[in-house]
Protein backbone atom coordinates (compact mmCIF):
# COMPACT_ATOMS: atom_id res chain seq x y z
CA UNK A 1 0.00 0.00 0.00
CA UNK A 2 1.50 3.75 -1.02
CA UNK A 3 2.09 5.80 2.06
CA UNK A 4 3.32 9.24 1.96
CA UNK A 5 5.07 11.53 4.99
CA UNK A 6 4.42 14.42 6.16
CA UNK A 7 6.28 16.78 8.34
CA UNK A 8 4.83 19.37 10.27
CA UNK A 9 6.80 23.03 9.47
CA UNK A 10 5.87 26.36 11.32
CA UNK A 11 2.48 26.14 13.87
CA UNK A 12 2.62 30.30 13.42
CA UNK A 13 4.94 33.49 11.91
CA UNK A 14 7.84 33.80 14.43
CA UNK A 15 7.61 29.56 15.35
CA UNK A 16 11.05 27.77 15.06
CA UNK A 17 12.35 25.53 12.38
CA UNK A 18 14.73 23.70 14.33
CA UNK A 19 12.59 21.15 15.50
CA UNK A 20 11.82 20.38 11.63
CA UNK A 21 15.86 19.30 10.87
CA UNK A 22 15.06 15.98 13.23
CA UNK A 23 11.58 15.50 11.30
CA UNK A 24 14.15 15.46 7.76
CA UNK A 25 17.25 13.77 9.36
CA UNK A 26 15.61 10.75 11.15
CA UNK A 27 11.98 11.24 10.51
CA UNK A 28 11.77 10.32 6.99
CA UNK A 29 9.23 12.54 6.08
CA UNK A 30 9.24 13.84 2.17
CA UNK A 31 7.40 16.79 2.75
CA UNK A 32 7.39 19.58 5.23
CA UNK A 33 3.94 21.71 5.31
CA UNK A 34 4.28 24.83 6.96
CA UNK A 35 2.06 27.08 8.60
CA UNK A 36 3.03 31.12 8.92
CA UNK A 37 -0.25 32.49 8.91
CA UNK A 38 -2.23 32.78 11.78
CA UNK A 39 -5.83 34.94 11.61
CA UNK A 40 -4.50 38.03 11.69
CA UNK A 41 -0.70 37.71 10.54
CA UNK A 42 -2.04 39.21 7.07
CA UNK A 43 -2.06 42.27 9.10
CA UNK A 44 1.37 42.44 9.81
CA UNK A 45 2.08 42.11 6.23
CA UNK A 46 0.10 44.61 5.19
CA UNK A 47 1.91 47.24 7.39
CA UNK A 48 5.01 45.82 6.02
CA UNK A 49 3.59 46.20 2.36
CA UNK A 50 2.88 49.82 2.95
CA UNK A 51 6.14 50.51 3.50
CA UNK A 52 7.68 48.36 0.61
CA UNK A 53 5.58 47.22 -2.14
CA UNK A 54 8.18 45.04 -2.59
CA UNK A 55 7.37 42.96 1.24
CA UNK A 56 4.23 41.77 2.48
CA UNK A 57 5.41 38.00 3.01
CA UNK A 58 6.40 36.54 6.17
CA UNK A 59 10.35 36.48 6.38
CA UNK A 60 10.65 33.80 8.27
CA UNK A 61 10.77 31.26 5.38
CA UNK A 62 13.59 32.58 3.64
CA UNK A 63 16.15 31.94 6.55
CA UNK A 64 13.71 28.62 7.34
CA UNK A 65 14.93 27.34 3.91
CA UNK A 66 18.19 28.60 3.50
CA UNK A 67 19.19 26.65 6.27
CA UNK A 68 16.88 23.61 5.78
CA UNK A 69 17.03 23.08 2.22
CA UNK A 70 20.98 21.91 1.65
CA UNK A 71 19.63 18.89 3.99
CA UNK A 72 16.35 18.24 2.82
CA UNK A 73 17.66 18.48 -1.06
CA UNK A 74 20.05 15.96 0.13
CA UNK A 75 16.92 13.99 1.41
CA UNK A 76 14.68 15.02 -1.46
CA UNK A 77 11.83 16.31 0.95
CA UNK A 78 9.80 19.07 -0.59
CA UNK A 79 8.18 22.38 1.39
CA UNK A 80 4.70 23.44 0.87
CA UNK A 81 4.28 27.14 2.93
CA UNK A 82 1.93 30.14 3.01
CA UNK A 83 5.37 32.30 3.83
CA UNK A 84 3.70 34.22 0.68
CA UNK A 85 0.94 36.05 2.71
CA UNK A 86 -0.22 38.83 0.63
CA UNK A 87 3.17 39.30 -1.76
CA UNK A 88 3.39 35.18 -3.02
CA UNK A 89 5.55 36.37 -5.94
CA UNK A 90 7.85 38.55 -3.92
CA UNK A 91 8.89 35.82 -1.46
CA UNK A 92 9.43 33.54 -4.59
CA UNK A 93 11.57 36.12 -6.06
CA UNK A 94 13.17 36.78 -2.64
CA UNK A 95 13.86 33.11 -2.44
CA UNK A 96 15.33 32.46 -5.72
CA UNK A 97 17.46 35.60 -5.70
CA UNK A 98 19.14 33.96 -2.34
CA UNK A 99 19.08 30.41 -4.02
CA UNK A 100 21.22 31.49 -7.24
CA UNK A 101 23.60 33.04 -4.82
CA UNK A 102 24.15 30.01 -3.27
CA UNK A 103 24.11 28.29 -6.61
CA UNK A 104 21.04 25.77 -5.40
CA UNK A 105 19.05 24.25 -8.11
CA UNK A 106 15.17 23.99 -6.92
CA UNK A 107 11.75 24.35 -8.48
CA UNK A 108 9.66 27.01 -6.82
CA UNK A 109 5.98 27.79 -7.41
CA UNK A 110 3.43 30.17 -6.10
CA UNK A 111 -0.13 30.06 -5.47
CA UNK A 112 -1.81 33.17 -6.00
CA UNK A 113 -5.36 34.76 -6.60
CA UNK A 114 -6.71 34.47 -1.87
CA UNK A 115 -6.36 38.40 -2.15
CA UNK A 116 -9.90 39.62 -2.60
CA UNK A 117 -9.81 42.99 -1.17
CA UNK A 118 -9.16 44.67 -4.53
CA UNK A 119 -11.95 43.02 -6.21
CA UNK A 120 -14.46 43.85 -3.56
CA UNK A 121 -16.62 45.85 -6.30
CA UNK A 122 -16.24 42.89 -8.46
CA UNK A 123 -17.76 40.55 -5.89
CA UNK A 124 -20.43 42.99 -4.82
CA UNK A 125 -21.43 43.25 -8.30
CA UNK A 126 -21.62 39.66 -9.12
CA UNK A 127 -24.49 39.57 -6.19
CA UNK A 128 -22.16 38.57 -2.68
CA UNK A 129 -23.23 40.78 0.04
CA UNK A 130 -20.04 40.38 1.44
CA UNK A 131 -21.73 40.47 5.05
CA UNK A 132 -20.04 39.54 8.60
CA UNK A 133 -20.92 35.71 8.71
CA UNK A 134 -21.17 35.34 12.35
CA UNK A 135 -23.66 38.67 13.01
CA UNK A 136 -24.75 39.56 9.39
CA UNK A 137 -23.22 43.43 9.73
CA UNK A 138 -22.98 45.39 6.37
CA UNK A 139 -19.77 45.71 4.62
CA UNK A 140 -20.25 49.10 4.51
CA UNK A 141 -19.68 49.77 7.87
CA UNK A 142 -15.99 49.12 7.35
CA UNK A 143 -15.05 48.89 3.96
CA UNK A 144 -13.47 52.15 3.86
CA UNK A 145 -11.32 51.20 7.21
CA UNK A 146 -10.41 47.21 5.37
CA UNK A 147 -6.88 46.55 5.31
CA UNK A 148 -6.92 42.86 3.78
CA UNK A 149 -9.16 40.52 2.65
CA UNK A 150 -8.25 37.15 1.60
CA UNK A 151 -10.33 34.18 0.76
CA UNK A 152 -9.08 30.20 2.01
CA UNK A 153 -7.83 28.76 -0.94
CA UNK A 154 -8.09 24.63 -0.57
CA UNK A 155 -5.30 22.21 -1.81
CA UNK A 156 -5.82 21.63 -5.16
CA UNK A 157 -3.82 24.86 -6.61
CA UNK A 158 -1.16 23.25 -4.61
CA UNK A 159 -1.18 20.21 -6.01
CA UNK A 160 -1.10 21.24 -9.45
CA UNK A 161 1.98 23.14 -8.20
CA UNK A 162 3.84 19.67 -7.33
CA UNK A 163 2.17 18.52 -10.77
CA UNK A 164 4.36 20.99 -12.22
CA UNK A 165 7.42 20.04 -10.83
CA UNK A 166 7.62 22.34 -7.46
CA UNK A 167 10.02 21.73 -4.70
CA UNK A 168 8.70 24.44 -3.32
CA UNK A 169 5.48 25.65 -3.01
CA UNK A 170 4.45 29.13 -1.75
CA UNK A 171 1.17 30.36 -1.44
CA UNK A 172 -0.60 33.12 0.29
CA UNK A 173 -3.74 32.45 2.69
CA UNK A 174 -4.74 29.10 2.39
CA UNK A 175 -6.78 26.99 4.32
CA UNK A 176 -3.80 25.51 7.09
CA UNK A 177 -4.45 22.12 6.70
CA UNK A 178 -4.65 22.13 2.79
CA UNK A 179 -0.72 22.67 3.43
CA UNK A 180 -0.85 18.76 4.40
CA UNK A 181 -3.49 17.75 2.43
CA UNK A 182 -2.17 19.09 -0.99
CA UNK A 183 1.09 16.44 -1.38
CA UNK A 184 -1.49 13.79 0.41
CA UNK A 185 -3.24 13.97 -2.09
CA UNK A 186 -0.74 14.40 -4.86
CA UNK A 187 1.59 11.57 -3.44
CA UNK A 188 -1.85 9.28 -3.45
CA UNK A 189 -3.26 10.31 -6.09
CA UNK A 190 -6.47 10.66 -4.27
CA UNK A 191 -9.84 11.93 -6.04
CA UNK A 192 -11.40 15.13 -5.42
CA UNK A 193 -14.64 13.43 -4.74
CA UNK A 194 -13.36 11.10 -2.25
CA UNK A 195 -14.91 12.84 0.65
CA UNK A 196 -13.93 10.24 3.61
CA UNK A 197 -10.24 10.05 2.32
CA UNK A 198 -10.14 13.61 1.75
CA UNK A 199 -11.75 14.20 5.22
CA UNK A 200 -8.56 12.14 6.41
CA UNK A 201 -6.25 13.93 4.90
CA UNK A 202 -7.69 17.20 6.68
CA UNK A 203 -7.99 15.32 10.12
CA UNK A 204 -4.14 14.91 9.56
CA UNK A 205 -3.53 18.68 8.27
CA UNK A 206 -5.17 19.49 11.39
CA UNK A 207 -3.15 17.83 13.22
CA UNK A 208 0.09 18.99 11.73
CA UNK A 209 -0.71 22.73 11.49
CA UNK A 210 0.28 23.91 14.97
CA UNK A 211 3.30 22.42 14.88
CA UNK A 212 4.48 21.10 18.57
CA UNK A 213 0.81 21.35 19.91
CA UNK A 214 0.59 18.05 17.69
CA UNK A 215 3.37 16.66 19.54
CA UNK A 216 2.98 17.93 23.59
CA UNK A 217 2.96 20.96 23.68
CA UNK A 218 1.03 23.28 25.48
CA UNK A 219 -0.50 19.80 26.66
CA UNK A 220 -3.70 21.66 28.86
CA UNK A 221 -3.54 20.15 32.12
CA UNK A 222 -3.08 20.60 36.04
CA UNK A 223 0.09 18.15 36.83
CA UNK A 224 0.38 15.88 33.77
CA UNK A 225 2.19 18.63 31.63
CA UNK A 226 5.09 17.89 33.65
CA UNK A 227 5.55 14.95 32.50
CA UNK A 228 6.04 15.68 28.94
CA UNK A 229 9.68 15.12 27.92
CA UNK A 230 12.27 17.09 26.88
CA UNK A 231 10.57 20.55 25.97
CA UNK A 232 13.91 22.08 24.74
CA UNK A 233 13.72 19.11 22.35
CA UNK A 234 10.21 19.00 21.68
CA UNK A 235 9.84 16.91 17.77
CA UNK A 236 7.17 18.51 15.61
CA UNK A 237 4.63 16.09 14.72
CA UNK A 238 5.17 13.99 11.66
CA UNK A 239 2.03 11.80 9.80
CA UNK A 240 2.04 8.23 7.57
CA UNK A 241 -0.60 8.37 5.43
CA UNK A 242 -1.56 5.35 3.37
CA UNK A 243 -3.75 5.37 0.12
CA UNK A 244 -6.49 3.67 1.86
CA UNK A 245 -7.41 6.29 3.95
CA UNK A 246 -5.62 5.97 7.42
CA UNK A 247 -2.86 7.88 9.20
CA UNK A 248 0.09 7.33 11.77
CA UNK A 249 1.18 9.86 14.20
CA UNK A 250 4.96 10.08 15.43
CA UNK A 251 7.28 12.05 15.40
CA UNK A 252 11.16 11.51 15.00
CA UNK A 253 13.17 9.29 17.00
CA UNK A 254 14.77 11.21 19.60
CA UNK A 255 13.25 14.11 20.07
CA UNK A 256 11.44 15.31 22.79
CA UNK A 257 7.63 15.59 23.55
CA UNK A 258 4.68 12.94 23.01
CA UNK A 259 2.53 11.77 21.21
CA UNK A 260 -0.52 9.79 22.38
CA UNK A 261 -4.36 9.62 22.05
CA UNK A 262 -4.41 12.70 24.53
CA UNK A 263 -2.18 15.15 23.24
CA UNK A 264 -3.78 14.43 19.90
CA UNK A 265 -7.43 14.58 20.95
CA UNK A 266 -6.39 18.38 22.29
CA UNK A 267 -4.94 19.31 18.88
CA UNK A 268 -7.59 17.93 17.02
CA UNK A 269 -10.47 19.73 18.66
CA UNK A 270 -8.24 23.08 18.99
CA UNK A 271 -9.72 26.04 17.15
CA UNK A 272 -12.87 23.78 16.18
CA UNK A 273 -16.41 24.81 16.21
CA UNK A 274 -19.02 22.04 15.28
CA UNK A 275 -17.13 19.54 15.07
CA UNK A 276 -19.38 17.72 13.08
CA UNK A 277 -19.34 20.34 10.56
CA UNK A 278 -15.81 21.19 10.36
CA UNK A 279 -15.64 23.01 7.04
CA UNK A 280 -12.44 23.55 4.69
CA UNK A 281 -12.61 24.71 1.04
CA UNK A 282 -12.09 20.30 0.12
CA UNK A 283 -14.05 18.81 2.23
CA UNK A 284 -16.31 18.84 5.28
CA UNK A 285 -14.94 16.76 8.25
CA UNK A 286 -17.14 14.89 10.81
CA UNK A 287 -14.49 14.14 13.78
CA UNK A 288 -17.57 12.28 15.64
CA UNK A 289 -16.61 9.05 13.85
CA UNK A 290 -12.56 9.68 14.12
CA UNK A 291 -10.94 6.43 15.75
CA UNK A 292 -7.23 6.58 17.45
CA UNK A 293 -5.10 3.50 18.45
CA UNK A 294 -2.43 4.62 20.78
CA UNK A 295 0.18 1.80 19.93
CA UNK A 296 2.81 3.36 22.27
CA UNK A 297 5.79 4.57 21.76
CA UNK A 298 4.45 7.98 20.25
CA UNK A 299 2.50 6.14 17.56
CA UNK A 300 -1.21 6.64 17.34
CA UNK A 301 -2.95 5.22 14.61
CA UNK A 302 -5.84 7.52 12.92
CA UNK A 303 -8.80 6.15 11.09
CA UNK A 304 -12.26 6.45 10.37
CA UNK A 305 -12.88 9.88 9.01
CA UNK A 306 -15.82 11.08 7.52
CA UNK A 307 -16.32 13.61 4.98
CA UNK A 308 -19.08 15.78 3.87
CA UNK A 309 -19.18 17.26 0.01
CA UNK A 310 -16.86 20.72 -0.33
CA UNK A 311 -18.89 23.70 0.50
CA UNK A 312 -20.17 25.87 -2.55
CA UNK A 313 -18.81 29.18 -0.65
CA UNK A 314 -15.21 30.02 0.37
CA UNK A 315 -14.48 31.47 3.80
CA UNK A 316 -13.15 35.50 3.47
CA UNK A 317 -11.24 37.04 6.74
CA UNK A 318 -10.73 40.67 5.92
CA UNK A 319 -8.96 42.93 8.72
CA UNK A 320 -10.30 46.27 9.41
CA UNK A 321 -8.64 49.39 11.57
CA UNK A 322 -10.49 49.64 14.43
CA UNK A 323 -9.13 52.16 16.67
CA UNK A 324 -5.58 52.40 18.93
CA UNK A 325 -5.35 50.57 21.84
CA UNK A 326 -2.72 52.19 24.96
CA UNK A 327 -1.44 50.27 27.69
CA UNK A 328 0.11 51.33 30.64
CA UNK A 329 1.98 48.63 33.48
CA UNK A 330 3.22 49.43 36.76
CA UNK A 331 4.55 46.78 39.57
CA UNK A 332 4.32 47.03 43.48
CA UNK A 333 6.32 44.44 46.16
CA UNK A 334 4.88 43.32 49.24
CA UNK A 335 3.46 44.89 51.68
CA UNK A 336 -0.37 45.63 50.24
CA UNK A 337 0.64 45.10 46.38
CA UNK A 338 -2.47 44.29 45.14
CA UNK A 339 -4.28 47.20 47.49
CA UNK A 340 -1.49 49.53 45.92
CA UNK A 341 -2.24 48.37 42.11
CA UNK A 342 -5.96 49.05 43.10
CA UNK A 343 -5.14 52.94 44.14
CA UNK A 344 -2.96 53.16 41.36
CA UNK A 345 -5.70 51.78 39.65
CA UNK A 346 -8.05 54.77 40.65
CA UNK A 347 -5.40 57.49 39.96
CA UNK A 348 -5.13 56.62 36.42
CA UNK A 349 -8.41 56.52 36.12
CA UNK A 350 -8.75 60.05 37.89
CA UNK A 351 -5.81 61.19 35.55
CA UNK A 352 -7.85 60.01 32.32
CA UNK A 353 -11.25 61.73 33.30
CA UNK A 354 -9.63 65.27 34.24
CA UNK A 355 -7.99 64.80 30.74
CA UNK A 356 -11.70 64.61 29.46
CA UNK A 357 -9.81 61.90 27.09
CA UNK A 358 -12.22 59.97 24.66
CA UNK A 359 -11.88 56.70 25.57
CA UNK A 360 -14.08 54.37 24.43
CA UNK A 361 -13.05 51.36 26.72
CA UNK A 362 -10.64 50.47 29.89
CA UNK A 363 -9.07 46.98 30.60
CA UNK A 364 -7.46 46.54 34.44
CA UNK A 365 -6.16 43.65 35.21
CA UNK A 366 -3.36 42.64 38.03
CA UNK A 367 -0.88 40.83 36.59
CA UNK A 368 0.09 38.00 38.94
CA UNK A 369 -3.90 37.58 40.22
CA UNK A 370 -6.77 37.90 37.50
CA UNK A 371 -4.59 38.69 34.23
CA UNK A 372 -4.83 35.23 33.00
CA UNK A 373 -7.99 33.47 35.06
CA UNK A 374 -10.05 36.71 34.95
CA UNK A 375 -13.06 36.56 37.44
CA UNK A 376 -12.38 33.26 37.69
CA UNK A 377 -9.31 33.68 39.91
CA UNK A 378 -8.88 32.66 43.52
CA UNK A 379 -9.24 35.66 46.01
CA UNK A 380 -8.21 33.63 48.97
CA UNK A 381 -4.42 34.82 48.94
CA UNK A 382 -4.82 38.06 47.06
CA UNK A 383 -3.74 40.56 50.24
CA UNK A 384 -0.57 38.72 50.61
CA UNK A 385 0.79 38.73 47.12
CA UNK A 386 4.52 39.07 47.36
CA UNK A 387 4.23 41.40 44.21
CA UNK A 388 1.67 42.65 41.76
CA UNK A 389 1.53 44.18 38.69
CA UNK A 390 -1.32 46.92 37.27
CA UNK A 391 -1.57 46.57 33.50
CA UNK A 392 -4.47 49.14 32.26
CA UNK A 393 -5.12 49.71 28.35
CA UNK A 394 -7.38 51.74 26.61
CA UNK A 395 -9.75 51.82 23.63
CA UNK A 396 -9.93 55.08 21.96
CA UNK A 397 -10.16 56.48 18.14
CA UNK A 398 -7.13 59.62 18.80
CA UNK A 399 -3.91 57.45 18.15
CA UNK A 400 -2.63 60.61 20.10
CA UNK A 401 -4.54 59.65 23.24
CA UNK A 402 -3.36 56.38 22.93
CA UNK A 403 0.32 57.32 23.06
CA UNK A 404 -0.01 59.83 25.77
CA UNK A 405 -1.90 57.21 28.55
CA UNK A 406 1.31 55.11 28.46
CA UNK A 407 2.96 58.25 29.81
CA UNK A 408 0.47 58.85 33.03
CA UNK A 409 2.34 55.91 34.15
CA UNK A 410 5.84 56.63 34.99
CA UNK A 411 5.11 59.45 37.19
CA UNK A 412 3.43 57.10 39.50
CA UNK A 413 6.75 55.93 40.39
CA UNK A 414 7.57 59.05 42.67
CA UNK A 415 4.85 60.51 43.22
CA UNK A 416 2.60 57.34 43.95
CA UNK A 417 2.36 54.47 46.39
CA UNK A 418 5.96 52.63 47.41
CA UNK A 419 8.14 49.70 46.40
CA UNK A 420 7.31 50.12 42.71
CA UNK A 421 9.07 48.05 40.14
CA UNK A 422 9.23 47.74 36.38
CA UNK A 423 9.75 51.21 34.92
CA UNK A 424 10.69 49.98 31.84
CA UNK A 425 10.08 52.49 29.38
CA UNK A 426 6.53 53.56 28.01
CA UNK A 427 4.43 51.46 25.58
CA UNK A 428 3.36 53.35 22.66
CA UNK A 429 -0.01 53.60 20.73
CA UNK A 430 -0.82 49.88 19.39
CA UNK A 431 -3.40 49.65 16.09
CA UNK A 432 -6.51 47.56 16.66
CA UNK A 433 -7.63 45.42 14.08
CA UNK A 434 -11.06 43.96 13.67
CA UNK A 435 -11.73 40.69 11.77
CA UNK A 436 -14.49 40.37 9.53
CA UNK A 437 -15.27 36.84 8.14
CA UNK A 438 -17.85 36.64 5.64
CA UNK A 439 -18.39 34.21 2.24
CA UNK A 440 -17.78 34.28 -1.46
CA UNK A 441 -19.01 32.01 -4.21
CA UNK A 442 -15.71 29.75 -4.61
CA UNK A 443 -16.08 29.83 -8.56
CA UNK A 444 -15.83 33.76 -8.07
CA UNK A 445 -12.27 33.25 -6.51
CA UNK A 446 -10.89 30.22 -8.08
CA UNK A 447 -11.02 31.36 -11.85
CA UNK A 448 -8.74 34.28 -10.46
CA UNK A 449 -6.28 31.46 -9.42
CA UNK A 450 -2.85 31.43 -10.73
CA UNK A 451 -0.24 28.83 -10.17
CA UNK A 452 3.53 30.26 -11.20
CA UNK A 453 7.03 28.65 -11.32
CA UNK A 454 10.13 28.93 -11.52
CA UNK A 455 13.78 27.43 -12.04
CA UNK A 456 17.07 28.42 -9.93
CA UNK B 1 -19.27 15.59 46.09
CA UNK B 2 -18.03 18.63 44.84
CA UNK B 3 -14.84 18.50 42.64
CA UNK B 4 -13.52 21.06 40.18
CA UNK B 5 -12.68 19.60 36.62
CA UNK B 6 -8.62 20.18 36.80
CA UNK B 7 -8.59 17.03 38.96
CA UNK B 8 -10.71 14.58 36.81
CA UNK B 9 -9.87 16.48 32.61
CA UNK B 10 -7.83 18.04 30.69
CA UNK B 11 -8.63 20.77 28.39
CA UNK B 12 -7.23 23.61 25.98
CA UNK B 13 -8.50 26.15 24.58
CA UNK B 14 -7.91 28.72 21.17
CA UNK B 15 -9.62 31.97 19.59
CA UNK B 16 -11.45 32.09 15.97
CA UNK B 17 -12.30 35.47 15.39
CA UNK B 18 -14.59 36.81 18.26
CA UNK B 19 -14.99 32.86 19.99
CA UNK B 20 -13.05 31.17 22.65
CA UNK B 21 -13.51 27.38 22.09
CA UNK B 22 -12.17 24.62 24.71
CA UNK B 23 -12.06 21.11 24.26
CA UNK B 24 -12.85 19.35 27.30
CA UNK B 25 -11.06 15.80 27.90
CA UNK B 26 -11.88 12.78 30.58
CA UNK B 27 -9.17 10.70 31.71
CA UNK B 28 -11.13 7.95 31.07
CA UNK B 29 -14.81 6.80 30.33
CA UNK B 30 -16.72 6.84 33.80
CA UNK B 31 -15.69 10.34 33.84
CA UNK B 32 -16.47 11.21 30.87
CA UNK B 33 -20.23 10.08 31.54
CA UNK B 34 -19.69 11.94 34.52
CA UNK B 35 -18.82 15.56 32.32
CA UNK B 36 -21.28 14.68 29.97
CA UNK B 37 -24.02 15.02 32.36
CA UNK B 38 -22.82 17.72 34.61
CA UNK B 39 -20.98 19.82 32.06
CA UNK B 40 -23.99 21.62 30.55
CA UNK B 41 -24.32 25.05 28.85
CA UNK B 42 -25.56 26.17 31.66
CA UNK B 43 -23.38 25.74 34.15
CA UNK B 44 -20.17 27.26 31.68
CA UNK B 45 -22.37 30.49 30.73
CA UNK B 46 -22.41 30.98 34.33
CA UNK B 47 -18.78 29.92 34.91
CA UNK B 48 -18.03 32.38 32.21
CA UNK B 49 -20.41 35.25 32.69
CA UNK B 50 -17.70 37.93 33.25
CA UNK B 51 -16.47 37.67 29.89
CA UNK B 52 -18.75 35.33 27.54
CA UNK B 53 -21.52 38.03 25.80
CA UNK B 54 -23.01 35.30 23.49
CA UNK B 55 -24.53 32.20 23.48
CA UNK B 56 -22.48 28.90 24.83
CA UNK B 57 -22.45 25.75 22.81
CA UNK B 58 -21.21 22.61 23.34
CA UNK B 59 -21.07 19.21 21.08
CA UNK B 60 -20.07 15.78 23.10
CA UNK B 61 -18.09 13.35 21.21
CA UNK B 62 -17.88 9.83 22.83
CA UNK B 63 -15.10 8.58 20.55
CA UNK B 64 -13.04 11.36 21.80
CA UNK B 65 -14.53 11.21 25.63
CA UNK B 66 -14.43 15.09 25.15
CA UNK B 67 -16.65 17.43 24.95
CA UNK B 68 -16.38 20.89 22.57
CA UNK B 69 -17.08 23.85 24.31
CA UNK B 70 -17.26 27.39 22.29
CA UNK B 71 -18.04 31.18 24.20
CA UNK B 72 -19.67 33.56 21.53
CA UNK B 73 -18.70 36.46 21.58
CA UNK B 74 -16.08 36.25 24.72
CA UNK B 75 -12.98 38.13 23.48
CA UNK B 76 -13.78 41.49 23.22
CA UNK B 77 -14.34 41.08 19.89
CA UNK B 78 -11.28 38.95 18.23
CA UNK B 79 -7.73 39.19 19.16
CA UNK B 80 -6.19 41.60 17.69
CA UNK B 81 -8.80 44.31 19.31
CA UNK B 82 -8.83 42.74 22.22
CA UNK B 83 -7.66 44.92 25.27
CA UNK B 84 -6.69 41.59 27.51
CA UNK B 85 -3.64 40.24 28.59
CA UNK B 86 -5.20 36.93 27.07
CA UNK B 87 -6.38 38.25 24.03
CA UNK B 88 -6.42 34.57 22.14
CA UNK B 89 -7.61 32.54 24.84
CA UNK B 90 -5.08 30.29 25.56
CA UNK B 91 -5.95 30.46 29.45
CA UNK B 92 -10.17 29.93 28.85
CA UNK B 93 -9.35 26.28 29.33
CA UNK B 94 -7.25 26.85 32.45
CA UNK B 95 -10.74 28.67 33.96
CA UNK B 96 -12.51 26.45 32.70
CA UNK B 97 -11.09 23.52 34.81
CA UNK B 98 -11.49 25.20 38.05
CA UNK B 99 -15.33 25.07 37.64
CA UNK B 100 -16.74 22.30 40.03
CA UNK B 101 -19.02 19.59 39.24
CA UNK B 102 -21.11 17.18 41.27
CA UNK B 103 -19.12 13.87 40.97
CA UNK B 104 -19.03 10.27 42.23
CA UNK B 105 -15.65 9.96 44.70
CA UNK B 106 -15.26 6.75 42.68
CA UNK B 107 -14.07 8.00 39.69
CA UNK B 108 -10.89 6.57 38.96
CA UNK B 109 -8.89 9.59 39.24
CA UNK B 110 -10.20 10.30 42.70
CA UNK B 111 -9.48 7.41 44.38
CA UNK B 112 -6.09 7.29 46.55
CA UNK B 113 -2.84 6.62 44.60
Amino acid sequence: MKSVRIGAGLGFYGDSWRPVRASIERGGVQYIASDHLSELTLAILQKDRQKDASAGYARDGLPMLLELWPLAARHGVKFVLNAGGLNPEGAREAIARAFREKGWNATIATVTGDAVLERFDELVAAGEALAHMDTGAALDAVRSRMLFANAYLGAQPVVRAFEQGADIVLTGRVADAALSLAPIVHELGWKWDDWDKLALGLTVGHLLECSGQGSGGNFGSAEEWAAIPDYAHLGYPIAEVSAEGSALLTKAPGTGGRVCFDTLRQQLLYEVHDPHAYASPDVVLDMGTLRFDDQGGDRVKVTGASGAPRPAKLKVVGGYHDGWMGTGMIGFAWPQAYAKCETAARTIRTLVAERGWPVEDMNVEYIGYDSLLGANADPTHRDELNECFLRMAIRTQDRKVADAYGRLFPWLGLSGPPYVGSMKGVQGAKELLGIWPTLVRRELVESKMVVGVERT
Amino acid sequence: MRVPLWKIAHARSGDKGDRADIGLFAWDAPTYAVLKREVTTGRVQEHFKAMCDGPVELWPLDNLLALKIVLNRALQGGAARSLRMDNLGKAVAAQLLRMEIDAPADLPRLRPK
